[in-house]
C-alpha cells in the first residue's frame, strides 16, 4: 500500500508535466512576442493593416480581418452540414447506415490539412474563378474547404449532444403527436443547445488555427476583404509564409500573431467549456 | 468451544459520516456457518465488506471499533490489505468473471500472492473446482472465456476463484440473489462440505436460505445487530419482537 | 397556404439527407481525385530511391523515413505520458479541484492550433534547448499536440471498463497497481490503442508544426538531430512551388494510404475494444 501511494505521486507528476507543456508554450510564445506589440503600441499593432516587415511596419488588422472572415465563412458552412449529419444520423438514418457513416466522418477528420488544400486549390479555386470572377483564391474557397474541415469536429460533439438527450424527452412528444421533424426542432435541438454551441465554438477554434489548407486556397493578400471573392491573408497563414526566413523584429512581429492567435483559441475554448460545463453532471457519470 | 476466528468488538462503520452499522458485537467461529438475515439498508453489506476492508475504496468510509482476525485488528496500521484479503475471501451478489479465460480468472489470486509454479497452480485449482462442485462441469474446458458459462457455473466460479487462496473466512454477499432454484441448490450443497475447512458469513435476503444453509443466524436492523443465536432457535423461539416481527413478515 | 407536418417534415428530411450524400461524396471525391492521379505513379523505385532535383525526380525514400521517425518517436513520447495520465486522473485520484486543473489544461491543449505548437517547438526545443531543426525537436513538439488525445481517449477506456472488475481484483489480494496493470490497462488496451493509432495518423498528417521545427531537408537522416522532411511537407512543398505535379500526387497518395490504413486499423481495434467491454 505504500508503494501504491508512491506510485500515486509519480503518476501526479508526470500528469501535472504533461499539462505544464501548456504553461510552457505561453510563455515562451508571450516571451517573444508581447514586446514587440508593446514596442510598436498595440493599437499600431492591431489596428493598421500596414504590414511591411523591411519597413518595420507591423499591423495585423488585414490579418485579423481575414481570419475572421474564413472563420465565420466555415461555421456557417460547418453548422449547417453538421447539424444536418448529426441529427440525420442520431433520429432518420437506420443504425446500419449511421454506423456504416460515422467512420466516413471520422476519415474526413483524418485527411490531412494539405491535401484538403491541394484539392481545393486544383479542383474548387478554378471552378469559383470561372463561375463567380475573381481569382478564385477567396474568402469563398477557404471557407468551403475549412467548412469541410471543421465539419467532422462539430458533427460528433453534436451527436455526443443529441445522444444525451433522454429518450422520454422524445417519446413524450411523438405521443403527444408531434412529427419527428417535430420533435427535433422544438424539444431535441432544445435540449441539446449548449451541447451545439460548445461544438460550435469549438469548431471556429479549429478553422481560425487551421494553418496549410488556407494557405493553399485563400491567396493570402494583404487587405481586408470587402466581398467573398477577395483574395484574404490569415493570422496563421502570416506565420507560416514568412517564418522561414524571419528574423528579429520581423520575427519577433510573427511570435506577435502567434501571440494574438493564441489568446482568440482560448477565450474560444474557455466560451466552449464554460457553456458545455452546464450539462456537465454527464460527464461525472462512470 | 474453539477460539473465535473473527472478533468484532463495537464496531461503527460510517460513510460521509452516516453510520451504516452502529457498535456491533459479533464473534466468528472456526468451521461455522454464519447467516446474516434483515431487510434492506440494515447494513449487512457494509459488515460484510468491513470484513475484508473493501469499504476502505469508498473514499466517505470512517469507522471505530475493532475487528479482531485471530487476535490482530485487521485495521490496524501495519496489516497489508491485500494479504487479509486473500484470507478473507469475499464473493458478490452478481457473478462476475474477469473477462479472461476459466483457468485465468481461478489462478488470479494465486499469482497475485506470487506463486508461479504450474504444478502448484493446477492442484490448487483442481482442488478449488471441486469444493465449489464445478470441476466435472468445466475440466475440460478450462482455458475457455469464463463467460460463457451459466449464471450458475458462473457463480461457482467466483467461489473456487476465491477458495484457491485457501481463505480463513469465506464471506459471500447474496451470492443467490440472481440465480435459479437448481443452481442455488448446488451452491448451498457446496457451503455444507465447505465448512470442514473455513469459516463462511452468508448474507442473504432469503430468510428461507438462512434456515437452511447455516449453523448461526445473525439478524441487523437499521444498522443494529438485534440478535444473533443458533439458527434453529433463533427462527423458533426468537427473543426479541423486532425479529419475530421481521421473520413473520411485518418488514417485508 | 399553410405546410402541413408532414410534408415539412419530408422536405426538411430530405434536405438533410442531400447534405449527408454531399459530405460522403466529397470524402469519396477527395480520396479518388489523389489516388487516381497518384496512385500510378507510386512504383517500387519511387518508394526507395531518394529525390534527385528538389523533387523533381527520383522518389521518397527519405521522407518515408523522415516521417516514420518523427511521428513514430513522438507517439512513442507521448503514449506512456498520456496513458500515466489518464491512470491518475481515473484511478489514483478522486474528482476534484487538481482533475478540474489537469483536465481544462489538456481540453486548452487540444485547441492550441499546429501553428502554435510549431512556433513553440521552434523557439523551445530548436533553440532554447539546442536541438536545432531535427527529427527529436518535430517529434517532441508532436508528442506535446497529441498528448490531449491520447489522455482523453485513454481515460474513455479506462472508464469503460466495469467497476466490478475492479473489486473483484481487490478482493482477491491485489495491490491498487496490480489492479491497474493486470485488470483496468489489460481490458482497456485495444481502446487506448485507438487513441494511440489516431495520433499516429495525426502526426503523420501534420505540417506546419513540423515545418518549423524538423525543417526540410532532403537527405536521409542519420540521427535523431538530423533535419529531416515529413512527406506531408515534401507534398506541401512539390504542391505550392510547382516543382512536379506527378510526384506531388504520388507523395499525397502514399500519405492517404497510410491514413487510409491506420483509420482502418483504429476501427478494428474499436470494434473489438466494444466486444470486450460492452458485453
Amino acid at each position: 500500500m505504500k508503494r501504491d501511494r508512491l506510485i500515486g505521486a509519480v503518476l501526479l507528476v508526470v500528469a501535472l508535466s504533461a499539462i505544464s507543456g501548456l504553461a510552457l508554450i505561453a510563455a515562451f510564445i508571450f516571451r517573444e512576442g508581447v514586446p514587440i506589440i508593446l514596442r510598436v503600441g498595440a493599437g499600431q499593432f492591431f489596428l493598421s493593416t500596414d504590414w511591411e516587415p523591411s519597413l518595420g511596419h507591423f499591423g495585423i488588422l488585414s490579418m485579423l480581418g481575414g481570419s475572421l472572415a474564413v472563420t465565420l465563412g466555415a461555421a456557417v458552412i460547418g453548422i449547417v452540414f453538421s447539424l444536418g449529419l448529426a441529427i440525420v444520423l442520431t433520429q432518420f438514418a437506420p443504425p446500419g447506415l449511421a454506423a456504416a457513416l460515422k467512420p466516413a466522418i471520422e476519415l474526413l477528420a483524418g485527411i490531412p490539412s494539405v491535401v484538403y488544400g491541394f484539392v481545393g486549390v486544383v479542383t474548387l479555386v478554378p471552378l469559383i474563378r470561372h463561375a463567380l470572377g475573381g481569382p478564385g483564391l477567396s474568402v469563398l474557397a477557404a471557407s468551403i474547404v475549412l467548412g469541410i474541415m471543421i465539419l467532422p469536429t462539430i458533427t460528433s460533439i453534436a451527436i455526443d449532444a443529441l445522444q444525451a438527450v433522454p429518450r422520454s424527452y422524445v417519446e413524450g412528444s411523438i405521443a403527444l403527436g408531434a412529427t419527428r421533424w417535430q420533435t427535433v426542432t422544438m424539444v431535441l435541438l432544445r435540449a441539446a443547445r449548449s451541447g451545439i454551441v460548445a461544438a460550435v465554438i469549438l469548431g471556429m477554434g479549429r478553422a481560425i488555427g487551421e494553418t496549410m489548407a488556407v494557405i493553399m486556397v485563400a491567396g493570402n493578400a494583404l487587405a481586408l476583404p470587402h466581398s467573398l471573392l477577395d483574395p484574404v491573408r490569415t493570422l496563421t497563414s502570416n506565420i507560416a509564409l514568412e517564418m522561414g526566413y524571419a528574423s528579429g523584429d520581423h520575427r519577433q512581429a510573427l511570435f506577435a500573431t502567434g501571440v494574438t492567435l493564441f489568446v482568440i483559441i482560448t477565450l474560444l475554448n474557455t466560451a466552449a467549456l464554460a457553456v458545455s460545463r452546464r450539462r456537465a453532471g454527464r460527464r461525472r457519470v462512470g | 468451544m474453539q477460539a473465535p476466528r473473527i472478533v468484532v468488538q463495537g464496531f461503527t462503520a460510517c460513510f460521509d459520516g452516516k453510520p451504516a452499522v452502529k457498535n456491533l458485537d459479533l464473534e466468528i467461529f472456526p468451521n461455522e456457518r454464519l447467516a446474516i438475515i434483515g431487510p434492506a439498508s440494515s447494513g449487512k453489506t457494509t459488515f460484510l465488506r468491513s470484513l475484508n476492508r473493501l469499504n476502505d475504496l469508498d473514499h466517505g468510509f470512517t469507522h471505530s471499533g475493532k475487528i479482531l482476525h485471530d487476535g490482530k485488528d485487521i485495521y490496524d496500521a501495519d496489516v497489508d490489505v491485500a494479504e487479509l484479503r486473500r484470507k478473507i475471501g469475499m464473493v458478490y451478489a452478481v457473478p462476475v468473471p474477469l473477462p479472461w479465460s476459466i483457468y485465468d480468472n481461478l489462478v488470479y489470486g494465486l499469482r497475485l500472492a506470487g506463486i508461479r509454479d504450474r504444478t502448484t497452480l493446477d492442484e490448487r485449482v483442481e482442488k478449488a473446482l471441486g469444493y465449489a462442485v464445478l470441476w466435472d462441469e468445466v475440466k475440460d474446458r478450462l482455458h475457455e472465456p469464463a463467460n460463457v458459462l451459466s449464471g450458475g457455473q458462473q457463480q461457482r466460479l467466483c467461489i473456487a476463484r476465491v477458495l484457491v487462496l485457501e481463505p480463513d473466512v469465506l464471506i459471500l454477499d447474496e451470492p443467490c440473489s440472481g440465480l435459479d432454484p437448481i443452481s442455488t441448490g448446488k451452491i448451498e450443497d457446496a457451503l455444507v462440505a465447505l465448512k470442514e475447512r473455513t469459516s463462511i458469513v452468508l448474507v442473504t435476503n432469503n430468510t428461507k436460505q438462512a434456515a437452511r444453509a447455516s449453523d448461526r443466524t445473525a439478524f441487523f436492523l437499521l444498522g443494529d445487530l438485534v440478535e444473533v443465536g443458533p439458527t434453529a432457535q433463533l427462527f423458533t423461539k426468537p427473543t426479541q419482537k423486532k425479529t419475530n416481527d421481521y421473520l413473520v413478515g411485518q418488514f417485508g | 397556404m399553410r405546410v402541413s407536418p408532414a410534408t415539412s417534415q419530408r422536405v426538411a428530411v430530405g434536405f438533410m439527407w442531400a447534405l449527408a450524400a454531399i459530405t460522403f461524396a466529397v470524402l469519396v471525391f477527395i480520396l479518388a481525385f489523389i489516388l487516381a492521379h497518384g496512385l500510378p505513379h507510386v512504383t517500387w523505385s519511387f518508394l526507395t530511391q531518394s529525390p534527385t532535383s528538389m523533387g523533381r525526380e527520383g522518389g521518397i525514400f527519405p521522407m518515408i523515413l523522415g516521417t516514420i521517425l518523427v511521428a513514430g518517436l513522438a507517439v512513442l513520447v507521448a503514449a506512456p505520458i498520456g496513458v500515466a495520465t489518464a491512470v491518475y486522473l481515473t484511478e489514483y485520484t478522486r474528482e476534484g479541484r487538481l482533475t478540474a486543473v489537469i483536465r481544462f489544461g489538456a481540453d486548452c491543449l487540444a485547441g492550441v492550433p499546429s501553428i502554435i505548437f510549431g512556433l513553440f517547438g521552434f523557439v523551445f526545443f530548436a533553440i532554447a534547448l539546442g536541438m536545432g531543426l531535427s527529427v527529436l525537436s518535430g517529434s517532441l513538439t508532436l508528442a506535446l499536440m497529441v498528448l490531449p488525445t491520447i489522455i482523453r481517449t485513454s481515460e474513455e477506456a479506462i472508464r469503460a471498463v466495469p467497476y466490478a472488475y475492479r473489486e473483484v481484483s481487490f478482493g482477491l489480494g491485489s495491490t491498487r497497481w496490480q489492479t491497474v496493470i493486470h485488470v483496468v490497462l489489460r481490458s482497456a488496451i485495444p481502446g487506448i490503442s485507438t487513441g494511440i493509432v489516431l495520433s499516429l495518423g495525426r502526426s503523420i498528417s501534420e505540417t506546419a508544426a513540423v515545418m518549423l521545427t524538423a525543417g526540410s531537408a532532403l537527405r536521409l537522416p542519420r540521427s535523431l538531430f538530423d533535419s529531416s522532411r515529413t512527406l506531408a511537407l515534401h507534398f506541401y512543398i512539390l504542391a505550392r512551388e510547382g516543382i512536379s505535379m506527378t510526384n506531388a500526387y504520388a507523395t499525397a497518395s502514399v500519405l492517404i494510404i497510410a491514413i487510409l490504413a491506420l483509420n482502418v486499423l483504429s476501427y478494428w481495434l474499436m470494434r473489438r475494444f466494444v466486444a470486450k467491454v460492452g458485453r
